[in-house]
């Protein structure tokens, strides 16, 4: 195997080796399918056809906290305990250990993501039959994509911003606020608005399509697809933070 | 071998180390002594290439550790036992680091029977005492079958049923022809343990000698008055003496 792939494979080991994994992903999926069950017990099928996104994705925008702190927490955990030290010594190469954590965690969280969109997708479906969004549309089919897309960048977004910040409760102490206030207040502020709407954790309004182009208050300036490119740059940039900032600091 | 040579490091102007220079042969035991805060921990991270030197080498084997593949095969290091996730088994946290440089599972096993800890394999570390943690970090530091092996603080936390394992197994790694670096503040420990002495104080060289010979030229009886002799103007905090 090559000196990456053996990387990655430790890395691998080490999410699946501690518990919190199991229980946050659980807590993950429980959230998600937990309030998207209950907006589709609410739903009323009279509006208009995309409507029938919003029980979908409403579960998954508020349980995108949980795996949030999941990615968090598994980096954070990392420079809490010390294991740091191990992991560079085994793998001297800073930018190899970084770009294997990223590609384990990335991929563990684009699965978990991917399972639980399908199942709420397929609950919601059962919820409200005939009136869920039909897999036949491209618009449900790219919000669902995208959607996808937007849960597992935003988290490592947040996995890079840990390793630059290197700790667990600063980490969310930023993250968290951010993530309620702009999603659920400040970005629909109309001072702050223009700069606020490109905030990482906005696209995800948008991708969802729990805002369309156009709307007075929630609407934002861009679209899906463009949406995603500017999650991709935040991460990039997060990548780039956190690469610079394991080279130049000590262990 | 371990080559230090005229190692500097600063931290926002505090010298931790200062043009340190010495050399760790194979084949026997050597101590590496100094009182607190003399720059022992941080001189290992630094040969570990954890801290970046502000100038001079470390080298083991002729190379800087950063360029050595597969490292643990190389070097095996024991650093802070507290250094594990409390919640990964000992087995999983060995098997990460055999995965990080292409060590079959079967490894694993071998060191975790070598120090005692096959019954606990599949607990996690939060429930062990410190002595089962050091031989957590001893068995990590096996892992790689390596040539040179640094061990820090090692007994620390041990029942004397486990100073005299780790006595003994530094001592037979070493027979085998391994360069064994030690440190330790313990000088009973160390007078029983290693063969020649690298003695630090404000990161500096103090001695870079035999044991005999080190007690010898400091007109002590035993390792202790001796040591005490030669550091007493480099420790930090005295007992007794108004700061």
């Amino acid at each position: 195997m090559s000196a990456l792939g053996s990387a990655v494979a430790a890395e691998w080991v080490k999410v699946r080796s501690v518990r919190s994994t199991a229980i946050t992903l659980g807590l993950f999926a429980a959230v998600a399918l937990g309030l998207s069950w209950l907006i589709a017990r609410s739903f009323d099928p009279g509006g208009p056809a995309d409507d029938a996104l919003l029980p979908v994705f409403f579960g998954l925008l508020t349980a995108q906290l949980v795996l949030v702190t999941f990615a968090v927490t598994t980096v954070g955990s990392e420079f809490s305990t010390g294991t740091i030290r191990a992991s560079l010594a085994a793998v001297p190469s800073r930018g190899r250990l970084l770009a294997a954590k990223m590609t384990a965690l990335g991929l563990t969280i684009a699965a978990a993501a991917l399972i639980v969109e399908a199942a709420v997708f397929a609950l919601v479906r059962v919820s409200i039959g005939d009136a869920a969004a039909p897999l036949t549309e491209w618009w449900t089919i790219e919000a669902l994509l995208g959607g996808w897309i937007h849960l597992t960048l935003l988290s490592v977004f947040t996995a890079a911003l840990t390793v630059m910040l290197r700790s667990t409760v600063v980490t969310l102490s930023v993250l968290l606020p951010v993530l309620f206030l702009s999603s659920q207040g400040l970005g629909n502020v109309d001072a702050i608005k223009p700069v606020a709407q490109y905030m990482p954790d906005q696209v995800g309004m948008v991708v969802m399509r729990m805002t369309v182009p156009g709307d007075p208050q929630f609407g934002r300036d861009y679209g899906a697809w463009t949406g995603i490119g500017i999650l991709v740059l935040w991460t990039a940039a997060a990548l780039l933070g956190a690469w610079w900032s394991m080279r130049r600091r000590d262990a | 071998m371990i080559e230090v040579h005229e190692l500097t490091k600063r931290y926002r102007g505090k010298v931790a180390v200062d043009g340190l220079s010495f050399t760790v042969e194979p084949g026997r035991v050597t101590g590496f002594l100094g009182p607190n805060g003399a720059g022992k921990s941080t001189t290992i991270r630094l040969i570990l290439g954890l801290d970046r030197p502000t100038s001079g080498t470390a080298l083991i084997d002729g190379r800087p550790y950063a360029e050595l593949e597969r490292p643990l095969t190389r070097v095996g290091a024991l650093l802070e036992a507290e250094a594990v996730h409390p919640s990964r088994s000992a087995f999983n946290h060995l098997l990460w680091l055999a995965k990080t440089n292409g060590l079959p599972t079967s490894r694993v096993r071998e060191v975790l029977a070598e120090t005692g800890l096959a019954d606990v394999a599949g607990k996690a570390p939060r429930a062990f005492s410190l002595g089962m943690r050091q031989r957590l970090g001893v068995a990590a530091a096996l892992l790689g079958d390596p040539g040179v092996l640094i061990l820090d603080e090692p007994v620390n936390g041990l029942d004397p049923e486990g100073v005299i394992w780790i006595r003994n197994l530094v001592k037979r790694l070493a027979a085998e022809g391994r360069t064994v670096l030690v440190s330790s503040h313990l000088m009973a420990e160390m007078a029983l343990t290693a063969e020649h002495l690298v003695v630090i104080g404000r990161g500096r060289l103090l001695a870079d000698t035999s044991t005999e010979e080190f007690i010898a030229a400091n007109s002590g009886s035993t390792l202790e008055e001796a040591f005490m002799r030669l550091t007493g103007a480099s420790v930090e905090f005295q007992a007794g003496e108004g700061r």
